[in-house]
């Protein structure tokens, strides 16, 4: 089982096997509530469910920035005899490490790391292999050689995030507070995710009456490059999975992730500057398509 | 008092909801509204339109209209859609908020 807002990786993969078994309910995705946190009576019976064998729960949501209560979703799966696989590639190096799951799963890119490079936390007398047919290297545990450098320079990176981590996050918690309180000052706006028990680096908002791709190329053109989960941005013409798991207003939308102050030095200028065109942006995307007025 | 209907099958995200706007704005309050709309984003965002204006929406139905089309069944089947009805309500006067959910979201005008 996994919460309905994983990443899709989770989710297709999971479907994937359920469809190839003719048996829908050997995965089952548990709903969120409006703000994105999974709920955990439902997660609860989800992990009751007869031969449940995983529960998969991330850190926090990546698009939205909401934390999920991985604390309480622990004890729960500890409790059934559940183990509890974290995706906590939204929060490392931005956000406080998880501390609750069997094993936690992350992307060297989330800590300014090199890509390519995944992590998988395991905790000591936890034994596995790598599904498959297992190969000499590393005693089974991986089908390609380590890649020395790589690994050297992923550590490295997590080492100078740490070193900065607390003053990182909280100089971005405060500019995406800034950022939430001008965007709900637009007009038909849907603010979308926690507003406190977030990702300290990640805003998105819905805007009624707005094409997602035309207010993302509106918002390039100023200067700005910024996410979307429209339907009109995405290859399957598919809304979000995430946003629709909410229920909130999927067109028009925006996702703003701060970058690492390290690589982004004026960025208190340039949340003040976002903050100033964006009413404008807005304006003109409306505007073509006949909605000023509506 | 007969519902508006209005056909937006085929049209992508935002249109659907803004043809709905459009009609709803012409409309006297109490009015009924009926949608059609085949795109994905619509069973999403008819609903948040809705909640953000303050509107009442009574119905979702899942259409494929295979049984009623002439001519044999199968390849000529027009795609699936989805209908919507939806009454409107007295917008309120300009500073109301009208959101339910996140802060200080939709104001209606």
């Amino acid at each position: 089982m996994a919460t309905a807002v994983e990443h899709s990786a989770i989710l297709t993969t999971g479907r994937y096997h359920a469809a190839a078994a003719q048996d829908p309910s050997l995965f089952a995705e548990v709903p969120v509530d409006p703000l994105g946190r999974v709920d955990l009576s439902a997660l609860q019976q989800a992990v009751l469910g007869p031969g449940t064998v995983l529960a998969a729960v991330q850190s926090a949501n990546g698009e939205i920035g909401t934390r999920q209560p991985l604390q309480g979703a622990h004890a729960l799966c500890r409790s059934h005899d559940v183990p509890l696989l974290v995706d906590a590639m939204a929060s490392l190096g931005r956000d406080a490490t998880p501390e609750h799951f069997d094993v936690m799963a992350g992307d060297a890119r989330s800590w300014g790391g090199p890509s390519g490079l995944g992590v998988l936390v395991v905790p000591e007398r936890t034994r596995w292999r790598r599904p498959g047919p297992v190969s000499e290297v590393e005693h089974g545990r991986t089908d390609v050689e380590p890649m020395v450098a790589l690994a050297l320079s992923a550590a490295e990176a997590w080492q100078q995030t740490q070193a900065n981590h607390v003053d990182q996050s909280a100089s971005s918690f405060a500019l995406v507070r800034r950022l939430r309180a001008a965007v709900g000052d637009l007009r038909d706006v849907d603010v979308v995710g926690d507003p406190d028990d977030r990702l300290p680096h990640v805003l998105t908002f819905s805007l009624l009456y707005v094409d997602g791709e035309a207010l993302v190329i509106e918002l390039d053109r100023r200067g700005f490059a910024v996410g979307s989960g429209s339907a009109c941005t995405s290859s399957t013409l598919e809304p979000s999975h995430v946003l629709a798991a909410m229920g909130v207003l999927t067109h028009g939308n925006v996702r703003v992730t701060l970058p690492l102050n390290t690589i982004a030095p004026t960025i208190d200028e340039d949340v003040s500057r976002f903050i100033a065109e964006l009413p404008d942006a807005v304006a003109a995307v409306r505007a073509h398509l006949g909605a000023s007025d509506l | 008092m007969n519902p508006i209907e209005i056909d937006a099958r085929g049209l992508r995200c935002p249109l659907p909801v803004i043809r709905l706007a459009e009609a709803a704005r012409a409309a006297p309050a109490g009015a009924w509204i009926v949608v059609l709309a085949s795109d994905p984003a619509a069973r999403y965002d008819i609903p948040a339109w809705c909640r953000m204006r303050d509107h009442a929406l009574h119905e979702i139905t899942e259409v494929s209209d295979s049984s009623g089309s002439a001519g044999p069944p199968g390849e000529s089947d027009p795609p699936p859609y989805l209908r919507f009805v939806v009454q409107i309500r007295p917008q309120r006067s300009k500073a109301g908020g009208a959101g339910s959910g996140s802060e200080r979201s939709s104001r209606a005008r």
